[in-house]
């Protein structure tokens, strides 16, 4: 198991690199960097700029940047600067984490708690009433852009009175210090972000725990345990719902990465303070280092998940050998 | 005697169905996949023949309208019935807040006739201004028009055109890539595959939206719009096609170890004649059903693209793209022009109709759970 921890977390490394690269390719390939629009601006003169670029090491060639940009991540986990916010970005992206963190966890945890009792209830219960809604309303789920969703609620929000839309705070307690009130209102605006996120997460997660359990139930093992006359809820959370969840497990290091990148779109429609519309907004500013980070921030919480799931389901099935 | 033979042969005929009849009686089971389909092909159909349906080119600004609300269709006019008809709109003022409101005016019906004559389009090719419907003399807007009076519904019929091919596009895109990726890493083994896992993997180590946003702004704003459309379906095939190589390379590693594989080889057949004649078959259901439970996700990707501005440009029209025009006028688009939300129920209802047709399809092509 050991060897197998080491072994598997040594791989990433170098798919990590290639990504670091590749992030770092993709912004390169950008018809214009933020320096350049300066040199539309009257207020720079072209040798302001030429000095800008030399400061921030942009005349350089272009591997000589990559391998200076790798080397500040390696050696002082600095991801470059933030031309745009006139910060570096590791500090930037560090406020930005802690709402991102907060709303799709909030929202991960909203959808495996409905989703879950919802999978296994329509399993058991195959072609029932609830079934049927369900899979009715997955099928919608699933075909709903989240970004459509946001936008949906937050007009019925509105045409209903409420004005608990957009961003995470009211205007008046975005910089107030924390309190009661300022904490209700965060609430306030919270629930509908997670509600969005979570919906669209329920469909496809009840639809997978559905598919793994009838799937499990259909084992010998299962029919065993029936024949020897165990009682229906031992039979189906003992042994038929534990075995049911291992594939849903190794989909779950995904979600680690769907923090970034799930809520991207909706987050922007809603305005929320988190990683995606950061990326966005600098991607439209030309902001190359922080898109480039949050490129290789995203891609790094994806493998980061797998890891996770591979021991995760390592740890719960024993069947599964690392040798 | 010759009677009971005769009867046997025509019982035996009668089960003797092939693979595909068989895959097409399980999927014609499928209320909701059949659904699916035809929803899809009159979607597709309204796409093909875009001009003809739409009453107005997409880029006519009716200025005199601008956010006019959908013009009903009317039957009844003062206690009579006629054919149908529709009131036109005209602005009035409130009194107090001074907002401008739009009313029918139902003193003045107006016929909605077939085949009239309009705005001259091009018809798959061929120069007409027939349209399949219209009013003589004044406007129709079936579902309202947008802030620069352009006719919704024209603009979401032609808007379709984008938004229903990039999927299509995109896929014979993806997979042709991927399977021969895919194809050449399972078949042939050894540092090719180890070359081409590698690069998979490091493809599908970064989340789709993040790298799709960040590939989509690599394409240069002044480009006409038919190469940003082109470019985008590259980026999102580009991105789609790494996960398919692999479940290809496995499909074809354990196609490669069957025993007909072994003896086509033994027998000396060609390394061609083996891929096309024993491992493709084995193939075509699996990638059918894939592709088709993937174009949804081509679907969205544009509309997403094109709602953050990313995608596809005007004076190109998308699903996307008229969304974004809502994201534009904030969130009071429910209470104020709720009409400008039909195109998102044209992308629900199209990956509604893709998911349910793709499921059927996947049932049908399952030989192994045959009840």
């Amino acid at each position: 198991m050991l060897t197998f921890l080491l072994k598997r977390s040594l791989s990433i490394i170098p798919t990590l690199l290639l990504v670091s690269f590749i992030s770092f390719w993709v912004i390169q390939l950008q018809p214009t960097s933020f320096i350049d629009t300066y040199l539309e601006d009257p207020r720079f003169s072209p040798e302001t700029v030429v000095r800008l670029k030399a400061q921030y090491g942009l005349d350089q060639p272009v591997m000589v940047q990559y391998f200076n940009w790798l080397w500040g991540i390696v050696t002082r986990f600095d991801l470059g600067y933030s031309f745009v916010n006139n910060r570096p970005v590791t500090s930037l992206i560090g406020e930005y984490l802690w709402w991102t963190i907060e709303v799709a966890g909030l929202s991960l945890i909203f959808s495996w708690l409905v989703a879950i009792p919802l999978g296994i209830f329509t399993a058991v219960r195959k072609n029932g009433l609830v079934d049927s809604v369900a899979s009715f309303f997955g099928y919608i789920g699933l075909a709903i852009p989240d970004f459509l969703l946001g936008l949906l609620l937050f007009s019925i929000i509105l045409g209903l009175g409420g004005t608990n839309v957009g961003g995470l705070f009211s205007n008046e307690y975005i910089d107030a210090p924390w309190s009661w009130a300022k904490f209700w209102d965060h609430l306030n605006h919270l629930w509908p972000a997670i509600l969005v996120f979570g919906l669209n997460h329920i469909a496809s997660l009840q639809r997978q725990m559905r598919a793994s359990l009838l799937d499990v139930l259909n084992q010998d093992y299962v029919r065993t345990a029936r024949s020897k006359g165990l009682a229906d809820r031992i039979v189906i959370y003992r042994h038929a719902v534990r075995n049911a969840l291992n594939p849903l497990i190794s989909s779950a290091g995904f979600t680690l990465s769907e923090l970034v990148s799930g809520t991207l779109i909706g987050a922007v429609v809603m305005n929320l303070p988190t990683l995606g519309p950061f990326m966005y907004n600098s991607l439209l500013a030309k902001d190359q280092y922080v898109v480039m980070s949050i490129l290789l921030l995203s891609a790094f919480m994806l493998m980061i998940g797998n890891l996770l799931a591979d021991i995760g389901l390592a740890a719960v099935d024993p069947r599964i050998r690392y040798d | 005697m010759s009677v009971a033979v005769s009867s046997d042969v025509a019982v035996q005929e009668k089960v003797s169905y092939s693979l595909w009849q068989l895959a097409l009686r399980r999927f014609k089971k499928n209320r909701l996949g059949v659904v699916g389909f035809w929803i899809l092909a009159v979607m597709y159909f309204l796409a093909l023949f875009a001009g003809f349906f739409a009453p107005y080119a997409i880029e006519t600004q009716h200025v005199e309208s601008p956010l006019q609300p959908p013009q009903g269709i009317h039957l009844v006019h003062d206690g009579g019935l006629r054919l149908p008809f529709t009131y036109p709109m005209k602005i009035e003022r409130d009194p107090v807040t001074f907002e401008k409101k739009y009313s029918e005016d139902k003193t003045n019906p107006q016929a909605i006739r077939l085949f009239v004559r309009g705005e001259t389009y091009n018809l798959l090719g061929i120069k007409t201004d027939l349209h399949l419907f219209g009013i003589e003399n004044g406007k129709y807007f079936p579902l309202g028009t947008d802030k620069l009076g352009r006719c919704l519904f024209s603009r979401m019929i032609v808007g379709s055109q984008v938004s229903l091919t990039v999927g299509i596009i995109g896929i014979l895109i993806s997979f042709t890539i991927g399977i021969i990726m895919g194809g050449i890493s399972g078949y042939y083994g050894g540092w090719v595959d180890m070359l081409i896992q590698r690069l998979t993997e490091v493809l599908m180590s970064f989340p789709r939206l993040p790298i799709l946003l960040a590939l989509s702004y690599v394409i240069p704003a002044n480009w006409p719009s038919t190469y940003v459309y082109l470019g985008i379906v590259a980026v999102l095939a580009f991105i789609g096609w790494a996960g398919l190589a692999r479940v290809v390379r496995g499909l074809v590693l354990s196609a490669k170890s069957v025993d007909y594989t072994q003896a086509a080889k033994a027998l000396g057949a060609s390394d061609l004649r083996i891929i096309l004649r024993h491992i493709v078959p084995n193939l075509t259901s699996y990638l059918i059903v894939t592709a088709s439970l993937a174009i949804p996700g081509y679907i969205l990707g544009e509309s997403a693209l094109s709602f953050l501005g990313l995608g596809v440009k005007e004076p190109m029209t998308s699903w996307g793209i008229l969304l974004a025009e809502v994201r534009e006028g904030g969130f009071g688009v429910l209470t104020r022009t709720p009409w400008l939300l039909i195109p998102g129920g044209m992308i629900i209802l199209s990956v509604l109709a893709f998911n349910f047709f793709g499921d059927a399809l996947r049932d049908a092509a399952d030989t192994q759970t045959r009840n």
